[in-house]
C-alpha cells in the first residue's frame, strides 16, 4: 500500500473533520494511506503579498522541515487554502538560497536546516495523476446514478497560475471525479467564482451575496448537490445559507458535501465516516437516494 | 475639489513604496477593467479595483487610505489570472493594506467578533486577523 | 600610390560631441597616403558632398575614405558619388565612428583615441581596394503572388497592367480570400462581393495572368531575378478543362458537412464549390468525406455529369516555373476562441468570431442575412460585440492590437440594426481606434444614429443561462460592474498569420517576427520588401491592415517589382569568393559551409568554382579553405592582415 504524508492544517480537525474523516476512509479503500505529519504546525493560511516580508513564510518552513526530517520529500493536504499557502511559500523558499538561509539562521533552535527540497500535492492531484479516474471508477460499488453535482472548486486550487492544479478557466479535474463515480455533472459556470474566503468574519453580508449568487447558479442548472474541496467554502457555501433565506426568504436550500463524502458512498463505504452530521444542509434524502 | 496632479504626488514616497512592497510596474495597467469585471467582491467596494490603481498613478493618497476597497478584497486572485497585461492586482492591495496596518492601525477590531468566532472555521478568523490587522 | 582623401563628418553632436573630429582631421593630414584631410558638420548634406566632389577634382583623388555613421545608411550615397566624380565607386570605403564609438562611448580621450584606429584600418583597406565592377545578371521578366486574397489579386493586377507576366497561386479552390466572406465593408458600407468580384474576374481573364487555384508552391530555389519554383497542383477530382461549372453534381451528392466558407454554421456537399461567386467557377472533391473514396459506394455526380468531368482518381500535378520575383500575399486567420477559457473555450454555441457573424449578416450565407443564433435559429434581439479579444494581451494571447476591430464590430452593430430594427446593440471596449479617412465619422454615425451602445470595459466571463449568455463585464467611466444577457456574442478575435504562412516562410527561407508574420526589412521605411532580396510582401502576410492598406500595399509591391523588371539586368555586389585556381586543391571543403549553395565543383577540372550570382560576400568559404586559395575581393586575406595591424600598434601585448 502506497503512503503519504498528510498534513491536516487546523480546521480539518475542527469545523471539517467531516472532510477529513471520509478523505482518511477512501484513501484507504483507493490503497493508499495517510500517515499524519508529526508534530505539524499551523501553516499561516495566507500567502504573504509582500516583497519584504519573509517571516510570514516561516510556519510554512518549520512544516516543510518536519516533512524533510520524516524522510519524505513530498505530502499531501485536503484544505485548499493550506495547500494554496505552502505551494507558493515552498516554491519561493525552494528556489531562493538567500532566502532559505536567512530562516534557517532565524530557526537556530530547530536541529536541522531546511534544505528545500520538500514539495506538497493536493489530495485532488493524488486522485488524478496516481491513482487515475479509471481505477477509481472500477472501484465504485455504488455509483451515483440519478445525481446531478455541481463541481465547485473555489479560487484556491486553481489561481495564482504559478500553484493551479488545473486550467483556472475550463478545470476538470472534479467533473471527471464525478463522472467516475457515475454521477451526471452539472453544467456550473459558477464553479470558479470565490465565495468571499474570510470576508465571513467581518463582511457577512458580502458572503451572503456571493452564496446567494453561487448557490443559486447551481440550482438554476437543475444540481441536486455541489461539491466542495475547501473547508471555508463549505462554511461560506453550507452554513451560510442560514443567513442568505434570512435575507431572501424565497431562497432554496442545496446539500454541500465534501467531494471526498460523495466519493465515500460511491466506492460503498460506511456512510458513518462521511461524519454528516457536521454538515449543515440535510443530505439524508440524498443519501438515502444513493443508497437505493 | 480637483485633484492636484503633480511630478511630486505621482513620485512621492508613498507611492514608491506600495511599488516596492508589491514588486509589480503599476505604470503598465492601461484599465482595461477585466479585473474589475471579475472580481466577487466589486459590487460591495466603492471604488472599482482598477481605480485603486487609477489612485496609485495618481498618486491620490487620500483615496487611497479611505477607499473600502483593499479591505473588502477576498484575494482570490482571479483579477491577476484575468489581467492581460500580467499585473498581480492582488499584491498591489495587499501593499496598500499594509502601508496602513503598518502604522499599527488595524482595520478589524477582533473584540466585536468574539461571540461569534467559535463557531466560524479557524481558517477563516486566522486568516482574517493576518489579511486586516497588524 | 595611391591619393587618398579623408572625409570626417560631425553629424551634428552625434559624433563631434564625443570624437575630436577636428583634431582629427588635423592629425591625418600627414598620414601616409592621405593627400587632403578635412571635418564637416553634414557629410552626407548637400554642401557636404559637394566639398568631396570638389577635393576628388582638385587633388586628382582615387581612394575616398568617409569616417562617420554605420555604411547601411550612406555607403550608397557615397560611392555614387564618388562614380560622378570619375572614380570606381568600390574605391570609396565608410569608417563608422558613430554606431560603433560616438554612439556607444562617453569618454572624449577614449573614444578619439578609438576613432582614430577605426580610420586607421579603413585607410588602409582602401590603400589595397582594388577597382570593382557591379555584376549583371538577366532577370527573369515574370512575377510569382502567392496567395489570392484582395493585396494578392491587386498586386497581380497591376503588375500585369505594367505588361508583366504574372503567375497567381491560390491553395483553395477560389481566389478572394477573406474580403470574399464579409457582408458589406466599413466605412462606405459597399457590398464586399461586389466591388471584389470584378477584380477575381479580371484576374482569370486578363491576359497576362495566369491563375492556379488549389495549388501550392512547394520549393524554391535561386536567387533575386532568377527563382526556379516548384508547384503542386492539387488533386481536385474534377477536370475544371471540361467543367462546364453547371452545379448539378453538387445538388445531388448525400453527403453534408460543416462549410468551411460559412465558419461551420452552414453545411455543403462533397463535391462543392466553395461559393457562388467562386474564381474558378468549378466544384472540387473533398476526399475525406467523399462516400466513394471512403466505402466505394455512391458515385450520384458521375451519373449526372453531362461533360464527364468527374475523374475520382485524379493525382496531383507538379510543374517547375521561372520567375524574376516572388509577393507573398498569403493574409490572415483568427485566433481560435477555445483559446479563451473565459469565454466559454468554443463550448458556447451563440458565442461566435467576427468572421462567422459576416455569414450571418450576408444575404446570401447560411441563414440568408437573418440574424439568428446558432443554437435554436432564434431571431437575435440582444447582441454584444467584445473587443480586444486574445489581442493587447502579452500576458497569455497575442500582445499587439489587431487594428481592425473596433471598425468591424462597429460596423457590424450598424449591420445588425439595420437589420433587426427593435434589436439592441453592444460593444465592450478598452479604446475605440478609428484613425482611417472617414473612421471617426462612421463611429459617430453609429452612436448619433443606430444607437449602438458602447461600454467601456473589458467582459471578464461569458456562461449560458435559460438560452442565453450572460456577460459579465463593468463600465470603468460609469464605475460599475455590469451585468447582461444577450442572444449572441460576437468576439472581434485577433488577427494571427495563417497557418500556412509559417510553414510557406521555412519553404522559402523568409524572416518571420515574433507573432510568425513576415518580416520586412525596415518598418517604417521598407515595409514592402522581405529581408530576403526577390521577394515582396503584401497584405496581412506582413502585419493586421484594413482593405485600403492592404490594397495601397500590394500596388506599391507591384511598383516595387516592375522596377526591378524594368532596368536591362540587376546588379549585384562584386565583393565576393574568388579562387586562386593554382592553389585550389579541390578538396571542396568551401561547399559544404556556403549558406547560399554558391560554391560548386568544376569536375572536369577538379577546381571548386564561385557562382558570381549566388554569393552574396559572406566569408565563410574564405575562413575554411585550408590552401588559402579562397579569397575575397577588397576584403583580401592582406587586406585584414593590414587592417588589423592599424588597430593593434601600439597596444602592448598581454
Amino acid at each position: 500500500m502506497k503512503e503519504i504524508i498528510y498534513y491536516p492544517g487546523c480546521t480539518l480537525k475542527n469545523t471539517a473533520k467531516n472532510f477529513e474523516d471520509s478523505a482518511i476512509a477512501c484513501s484507504e479503500a483507493l490503497d493508499f494511506k495517510l500517515h499524519e505529519l508529526k508534530d505539524w504546525y499551523c501553516c499561516g493560511t495566507v500567502y504573504s503579498l509582500t516583497s519584504d516580508d519573509l517571516m510570514h513564510h516561516i510556519a510554512t518552513v518549520r512544516n516543510l522541515l518536519r516533512v524533510q526530517e520524516e524522510g519524505q520529500a513530498r505530502f499531501t493536504t485536503l484544505c485548499s487554502m493550506c495547500y494554496n499557502t505552502i505551494k507558493r511559500s515552498s516554491k519561493r523558499i525552494n528556489e531562493n538560497e538567500n532566502d532559505r538561509e536567512t530562516l534557517n539562521s532565524f530557526m537556530d533552535e530547530e536541529e536541522n536546516n531546511y534544505e528545500g527540497k520538500v514539495d506538497i500535492i493536493h489530495y485532488l492531484q493524488i486522485l488524478r495523476d496516481e491513482i487515475g479516474f479509471d481505477i477509481i471508477k472500477e472501484k465504485v460499488k455504488k455509483p451515483l446514478k440519478n445525481l446531478k453535482l455541481a463541481p465547485y472548486y473555489g479560487c484556491l486550487l486553481l489561481r495564482p497560475n504559478e500553484v493551479a492544479i488545473d486550467d483556472p478557466d475550463s478545470p476538470s479535474i472534479l467533473e471527471d471525479l464525478i463522472a467516475a463515480m457515475g454521477a451526471e455533472v452539472a453544467y456550473y459556470p459558477f464553479k470558479n467564482e470565490c465565495c468571499g474566503a474570510y470576508e465571513t468574519v467581518a463582511e457577512v453580508d458580502l458572503v451572503v451575496e456571493r452564496a446567494h449568487n453561487i448557490i443559486g447558479n447551481a440550482k438554476r442548472n437543475n444540481a441536486d448537490a455541489i461539491l466542495v474541496s475547501c473547508p471555508l467554502c463549505a462554511f461560506n457555501l453550507d452554513n451560510r445559507q442560514k443567513e442568505v433565506l434570512e435575507k431572501y426568504p424565497d431562497f432554496e436550500g442545496i446539500p454541500v458535501l465534501y467531494f471526498t463524502q460523495a466519493l465515500a458512498l460511491a466506492l460503498g463505504l460506511d456512510p458513518d465516516v462521511c461524519r454528516f452530521d457536521l454538515n449543515y444542509q440535510p443530505v439524508e434524502d440524498l443519501v438515502r437516494g444513493i443508497k437505493q | 475639489m480637483a485633484f492636484k496632479l503633480s511630478k511630486e504626488s505621482v513620485r512621492s514616497d508613498f507611492i514608491k513604496k506600495i511599488e516596492e512592497l508589491s514588486g509589480e510596474e503599476i505604470s503598465a495597467c492601461y484599465h482595461c477593467g477585466k479585473c474589475s469585471a471579475g472580481c466577487p467582491s466589486a459590487m460591495a467596494m466603492d471604488l472599482l479595483p482598477n481605480q485603486i490603481i487609477r489612485a496609485i498613478q495618481l498618486g491620490d493618497i487620500e483615496t487611497l487610505k479611505t477607499s473600502n476597497t483593499p479591505w473588502i478584497c477576498a484575494s482570490c486572485f482571479t483579477c491577476y489570472v484575468r489581467c492581460p497585461r500580467g499585473i498581480d492586482l492582488c499584491s498591489i492591495m495587499e501593499a496598500v493594506r499594509q502601508m496602513t496596518l503598518r502604522t499599527n492601525k488595524d482595520h478589524i477590531d477582533i473584540k466585536k467578533y468574539t461571540g461569534e468566532l467559535a463557531n466560524l472555521p479557524p481558517i477563516a478568523v486566522v486568516s482574517a486577523l493576518r489579511k486586516m490587522s497588524s | 600610390m595611391k591619393k587618398m582623401g579623408l572625409f570626417i563628418c560631425h553629424c551634428g553632436t552625434n559624433i563631434a560631441d564625443t570624437v575630436d573630429v577636428e583634431k582629427l582631421a588635423k592629425k591625418f593630414e600627414s598620414y601616409p597616403g592621405i593627400v587632403f584631410s578635412t571635418n564637416y558638420k553634414y557629410m552626407c548634406s548637400h554642401p557636404g558632398q559637394a566639398l568631396i566632389a570638389d577635393a576628388i577634382k582638385e587633388h586628382d583623388l582615387d581612394g575616398v575614405i568617409v569616417a562617420a555613421c554605420s555604411p547601411t545608411l550612406h555607403e550608397t550615397t557615397f560611392r555614387k558619388l564618388t562614380r560622378q566624380s570619375g572614380v570606381n565607386p568600390y574605391q570609396c570605403e565608410i569608417a563608422n565612428i558613430r554606431e560603433q564609438c560616438s554612439w556607444v562611448h562617453k569618454d572624449k580621450e577614449k573614444a578619439t583615441a578609438k576613432a582614430e584606429k577605426i580610420i586607421q584600418s579603413i585607410i588602409e583597406k582602401v590603400r589595397l581596394n582594388e577597382d570593382l565592377k557591379p555584376i549583371e545578371v538577366d532577370v527573369t521578366r515574370k512575377a510569382l503572388v502567392i496567395g489570392g486574397g484582395v493585396a494578392g489579386i491587386q498586386a497581380a493586377l497591376d503588375i500585369a497592367d505594367a505588361g508583366y507576366p504574372v503567375l497567381l497561386v491560390e491553395k483553395e479552390p477560389s481566389i478572394g480570400g477573406h474580403m470574399a466572406q464579409l457582408s458589406e465593408t466599413f466605412p462606405t458600407l459597399d457590398c464586399s462581393q461586389c466591388i471584389l468580384t470584378p477584380k477575381m474576374v479580371e484576374a482569370t481573364t486578363h491576359p497576362n495572368i495566369e491563375l492556379l487555384a488549389y495549388s501550392e508552391v512547394k520549393s524554391v530555389d535561386g536567387y533575386v531575378g532568377n527563382f526556379t519554383v516548384t508547384i503542386e497542383e492539387k488533386a481536385t477530382g474534377i477536370n475544371w478543362d471540361i467543367c462546364t461549372g453547371c452545379g448539378q453534381c453538387s445538388e445531388v451528392c448525400p453527403i453534408s458537412v460543416p462549410s468551411e466558407f460559412e465558419k461551420g454554421l452552414g453545411n455543403r456537399p462533397a463535391i462543392y464549390t466553395p461559393f457562388p461567386q467562386a474564381v474558378p467557377n468549378k466544384p472540387i472533391i473533398d476526399l475525406e468525406n467523399c462516400l466513394k473514396m471512403k466505402t466505394g459506394a455512391c458515385g450520384l455526380c458521375v451519373r449526372e455529369c453531362e461533360a464527364g468531368a468527374i475523374n475520382f482518381n485524379m493525382e496531383p500535378t507538379y510543374r517547375e516555373e521561372e520567375v524574376g520575383a516572388i509577393v507573398v500575399a498569403t493574409g490572415y486567420e483568427l485566433y481560435p476562441i477555445m483559446n479563451l477559457g473565459e469565454y466559454g473555450g468554443g463550448e458556447i454555441e451563440d458565442v461566435i468570431d467576427g468572421l462567422a457573424f459576416e455569414r450571418l449578416l450576408s444575404s446570401s450565407g447560411p441563414t440568408n442575412g437573418k440574424i439568428r443564433r446558432p443554437s435554436d435559429g432564434k431571431l437575435v434581439k440582444d447582441i454584444v460585440f467584445i473587443q480586444c479579444a486574445g489581442s493587447r494581451d502579452p500576458e497569455k494571447h497575442k500582445p499587439y492590437c489587431s487594428r481592425i476591430c473596433c471598425m468591424y464590430s462597429t460596423k457590424q452593430a450598424m449591420l445588425y440594426k439595420h437589420s433587426v430594427h427593435d434589436g439592441q446593440p453592444y460593444i465592450f471596449y478598452i479604446d475605440i481606434r478609428s484613425g482611417g479617412k472617414g473612421y471617426e465619422e462612421f463611429v459617430e454615425r453609429a452612436q448619433r444614429e443606430d444607437k449602438v451602445i458602447y461600454i467601456r470595459g473589458k467582459v471578464s466571463k461569458l456562461y449560458r443561462e435559460n438560452r442565453k449568455v450572460k456577460i459579465v463585464g463593468v463600465d470603468t467611466i460609469a464605475n460599475k460592474p455590469i451585468e447582461l444577457e444577450a442572444d449572441l456574442v460576437v468576439l472581434a478575435m485577433a488577427m494571427v498569420p495563417t497557418t500556412g504562412t509559417e510553414k510557406l516562410a521555412n519553404v522559402l527561407k523568409l524572416q518571420t517576427d515574433a507573432n510568425g508574420f513576415l518580416q520586412e526589412i525596415h518598418p517604417k521605411l521598407r515595409p514592402l520588401e522581405s529581408t530576403t532580396a526577390g521577394f515582396y510582401l503584401a497584405g496581412c502576410s506582413q502585419s493586421p491592415k484594413d482593405i485600403p492598406d492592404a490594397v495601397s500595399q500590394a500596388s506599391g509591391t507591384a511598383a516595387k517589382v516592375v522596377g526591378l523588371f524594368s532596368g536591362e539586368y540587376l546588379q549585384l555586389e562584386p565583393t565576393i569568393a574568388t579562387v586562386d585556381e593554382e592553389l585550389c586543391s579541390g578538396c571542396g571543403i568551401c561547399i559544404s559551409v556556403c549558406p547560399y549553395g554558391a560554391r560548386e565543383m568544376d569536375i572536369g577540372e577538379g577546381i571548386a568554382k564561385v557562382n558570381k550570382a549566388l554569393c552574396v560576400g559572406c566569408g565563410a568559404c574564405v575562413a575554411a579553405c585550408p590552401s588559402g586559395a579562397t579569397d575575397q575581393k577588397n576584403f583580401t586575406d592582406e587586406q585584414i592582415s593590414s587592417m588589423a595591424r592599424a588597430i593593434l600598434k601600439g597596444e602592448k601585448e598581454s
